[in-house]
């Protein structure tokens, strides 16, 4: 079938997954369901202990079986030890046909490849994949289907009951003996646990790895001793200065900060750019720069920010310290300020959960109430959809995140992307992959000029009388041909070795295996 | 009759490195008045021909979008100047900078090279443009002679480096040392009725420091300044452009005197300034600065 992006989904996926093609952002309004649930083994025994000696002995106790899902969080980014120290006990002891259901995985996972190889590992859904294991799922290693969801999709398989976990994972900065973790206190701070709690909450079994045991009770718990099956203390869950590092210096690069400044200049000519906005922005040079100008336009017009939402750095974090933000909702810290300012300000700096901030299947997420999102992408093409996943060369080498899901909710999607990429074209006329689809884009910002949505009559209007250099997309896509060229299509091979799973639960697009590019005669 | 282009706006002046090609490819999304695309010290001795070969390309291939193509060769003591002048007649540079020049003489030379070029391949004769760069005790001594040895000739820059090299002293950050050529340079230019830019700054820590240096060498009369960063473009082209307050004095001054002057009088005031004739030409200037800008909306 085509589906509502004009991506040509086989049947044959469609079959293998269950799954519908997908229909549009608000296709599944209205949508009921019945939650999933996990089978829990009660604790009433008050003489038991849940501490467990080794990642092999919780193995053993968790009843760990070929064919089995487990899950794991990406708050330690690529400092975490977590998932390879797992993995690599799960491959000792000889399980085989393993899914790993990850918020996401990186380069930090290149160990994984080997079992993806040797038939560990037969399945893997996750946000995204960075390194090796992307070249893997590429070159058509991973048996089963990789599935690449969203932040918010992902919970919300996790809650409808689509994807079970069977045991969870879950890295703890902190935890007392009983299962209360914290992000916290402990020697590899992450700040929040907010991608974890639905693996806590639905998995079958839940088994903290700590590498810091403190006193019972470890309180306020960001995952409560109620869902957790057993504790096991390591040496180390993860590399300290690669899960949270320092602030990343505001960029001096021309290119980003006049991009970051037509950003703001765009921002601050809508109409919802008033006290009490929201906000969310990344971890780019560009959108951090856009951040710090911005709050410069709030402080010269008087206007402060209702709620921010992220995907936390130190310059949204200041905007607090500046109070020029009533409250942040925190999902992820990107580095130390971040970590630092949610303890500092418990009652204004905020931990929610991957559900509260994006599930598209409950009663309700943060990325809905948002006014602006600010977001990067590898391509976008001439109907805004954006690709965030599949590299041009066709590998897979990003993730998701919540990407699609904010660009849903928010009122004001902007992304922000050099028009070039050394020499590939980053506006182009079919992205290789959708991730987001365009209907939900209404802004791209460019280095050469800005396009906005023509579904966005509104904005179009708002931006006449201003200065922006706004021109059509189709403008900067010839802007961008004209300097490096149409490329060739990437040669796929027939073979899907992926999908993009769209918020909902529906096919996006998918993944083909590369082959080698054939020179035409 | 003299070039059209000879006296456009030159505010902003900025140096890229011909070596490297990523940076070529589109410096005009700054928006600089001009770029000098550098051959000579940026440039490696052992790349001088690769320089060569991306500046041909980038000249022939790129469109820059109204930003003059200034390209900086090397010296006349080096073997390198000659070919450099073909390869940027060849690729329709529209303006030359001759570095460390010292006296006509040396304009001459180049002058000679570029016309044989001009025929050579087919370009307009007069067409490409020179400036000069005054790089030494010497070449400040002679700048008058300078700016009146050719008709090609739009105006001339200050190097820092050098001169304070040949002066005995280093760059201080005070502008002391380079006040006499400042003025030298300036007070020879207007005289010859050609342009004159002022040196690089190359801390781009101190971007309050710059934006003095700024605001001094306008006030001295300059035209505008090399630049070594993208991110001091938009400073200079703040600091240049009038503002709209001195935009609606300088309209008021203009037509005040077109007006009074067919009433017979002579002096008079405006917003409580006295005006007289004398301020004709600074008001005028103002307005055709703010037209060069694109910040002029009136009618004059």
């Amino acid at each position: 079938m085509i589906n509502a992006v004009g991506r040509e989904i086989p049947e044959e996926i469609l079959k293998i997954t269950g799954k519908e093609g997908y229909q549009g952002a608000k296709a599944k309004d209205n949508f009921e369901f019945t939650r999933g649930a996990a089978r829990i083994r009660a604790m009433v025994d008050p003489t038991r202990s849940k501490v467990v000696d080794s990642i092999h002995d919780v193995l053993v106790k968790c009843g760990m079986r070929d064919g089995m899902t487990i899950s794991f969080h990406h708050h330690f980014r690529e400092g975490d030890y977590v998932v390879n120290m797992v993995m690599e006990e799960i491959h000792r002891m000889g399980f085989k046909d393993i899914s790993i259901c990850a918020t996401s995985l990186g380069k930090a996972h290149d160990p994984i490849v080997p079992m993806i190889e040797d038939g560990t590992v037969t399945s893997i859904r996750s946000s995204g994949v960075r390194g090796k294991i992307g070249q893997a799922i590429s070159t058509g290693k991973l048996k089963n289907l990789a599935v690449m969801c969203s932040h918010g999709g992902r919970v919300r398989a996790i809650e409808s009951g689509e994807v079970h976990i069977d045991i969870a994972f879950i890295g703890a900065p902190s935890a007392d003996e009983y299962g209360n973790l914290k992000a916290n206190g402990g020697k590899s701070n992450c700040g929040v646990l907010s991608y974890a709690m639905a693996d806590a909450q639905y998995a079958d079994k839940v088994v903290a790895v700590t590498d810091t045991l403190v006193p019972f009770p470890n309180v306020p718990a960001s995952i409560s001793m109620t869902n957790v099956d057993y504790v096991v203390v390591v040496d180390e869950i993860g590399n300290p200065a690669k899960i949270a590092t320092g602030a990343a210096k505001p960029t001096t690069d021309m290119r980003k900060l006049r991009m970051a400044d037509y950003c703001t200049q765009f921002v601050i000519n809508t109409p919802y750019f008033k006290d009490g906005f929201s906000y969310q922005t990344g971890v780019g040079g560009a959108s951090i720069a856009s951040t710090i100008s911005l709050a410069e336009e709030m402080e010269k017009r008087g206007i402060r920010m209702g709620f921010g939402v992220g995907g936390l750095t130190t310059p949204m974090c200041s905007l607090l310290e500046r109070d020029l933000v009533g409250v942040l909702v925190d999902t992820q810290d990107f580095d130390l300020g971040a970590v630092e300012s949610i303890q500092k300000h418990p009652d204004r700096h905020i931990e929610i959960s991957a559900s509260e901030y994006a599930n598209p299947f409950n009663k309700g997420a943060y990325v809905n109430k948002l006014d602006f999102v600010i977001l990067a992408a590898l391509e976008v093409d001439v109907n805004f959809n954006c690709n965030v996943v599949v590299g041009s060369d066709g590998v897979i080498t990003g993730a998701q995140g919540g990407h699609p899901d904010t660009a849903a909710g928010a009122k004001c999607t902007i992304v922000i992307a050099p028009l070039l990429q050394g020499r590939i074209p980053a506006v182009c006329t079919s992205v290789t992959t959708v991730t987001t689809p365009g209907e939900t884009v209404d802004v791209l910002i460019t280095d050469y000029g800005i396009a906005i949505n023509p579904r966005r009559q509104d904005l179009i209007d708002c931006m006449k009388g201003t200065k922006l250099p706004i021109c059509t997309i189709e403008e900067l896509r010839d802007m961008a041909y004209s300097i490096v060229g149409e490329p060739d299509p990437v040669q796929f091979g027939d073979r899907v070795v992926g999908i993009i799973e769209g918020r909902d639960g529906t096919v996006m697009d998918v993944v083909r295996e590369i082959k080698p590019y054939e020179f035409r005669d | 009759m003299s070039h059209p282009n000879k006296k456009r706006l030159r505010r902003s002046m900025m140096f890229l490195n011909c070596q490297k090609p990523g940076l070529i490819k589109d410096p005009y999304i700054y928006k600089p008045d001009s770029i000098m695309l550098d051959l000579e010290d940026a440039v490696a001795e052992n790349q001088k021909d690769a320089a060569r070969y991306s500046l041909y390309h980038a000249l022939q291939e790129i469109d820059y979008r109204g930003v003059e193509r200034v390209v900086r060769i090397n010296g006349l003591d080096t073997p390198h100047w000659r070919e450099d002048i073909r390869v940027c007649v060849a690729g329709g540079a529209d303006t030359i900078r001759i570095a460390k020049t010292e006296s006509a003489r040396d304009v001459h030379i180049v002058e000679e090279h570029v016309l044989a070029a001009e025929r050579e391949f087919g370009r307009p004769e007069g067409s490409t443009l020179l400036m000069a760069a005054l790089e030494s005790c010497r070449g400040v001594l002679h700048a008058l002679e300078v700016c009146e040895s050719s008709d090609r000739l739009i105006g001339i820059a200050l190097s820092g480096g050098d001169y304070t090299k040949d002066l005995q002293t280093v760059i201080t950050g005070t502008g002391v040392e380079l006040q006499g050529a400042r003025q030298q340079m300036i007070i020879a230019a207007r005289a010859a009725g050609v342009q004159c830019w002022d040196t690089v700054f190359t801390n781009l820590d101190a971007m309050d420091v710059f934006e003095e240096e700024v605001k001094m060498i306008k006030m001295m009369g300059f035209d505008g300044k090399s630049l070594v960063n993208p991110r001091q473009i938009d400073i200079v082209h703040k600091i240049f452009t009038p503002s709209q307050k001195e935009i609606i004095f300088a309209e008021k001054v203009v037509r005040e005197i077109d007006e009074k002057k067919s009433l017979g009088i002579g002096v008079f005031t405006v917003d409580g300034k006295m005006i007289d004739i004398a301020f004709y030409d600074g008001a005028k200037r103002t307005i055709d600065l703010a037209k060069a800008s694109g910040v002029y909306e009136g009618d004059l």
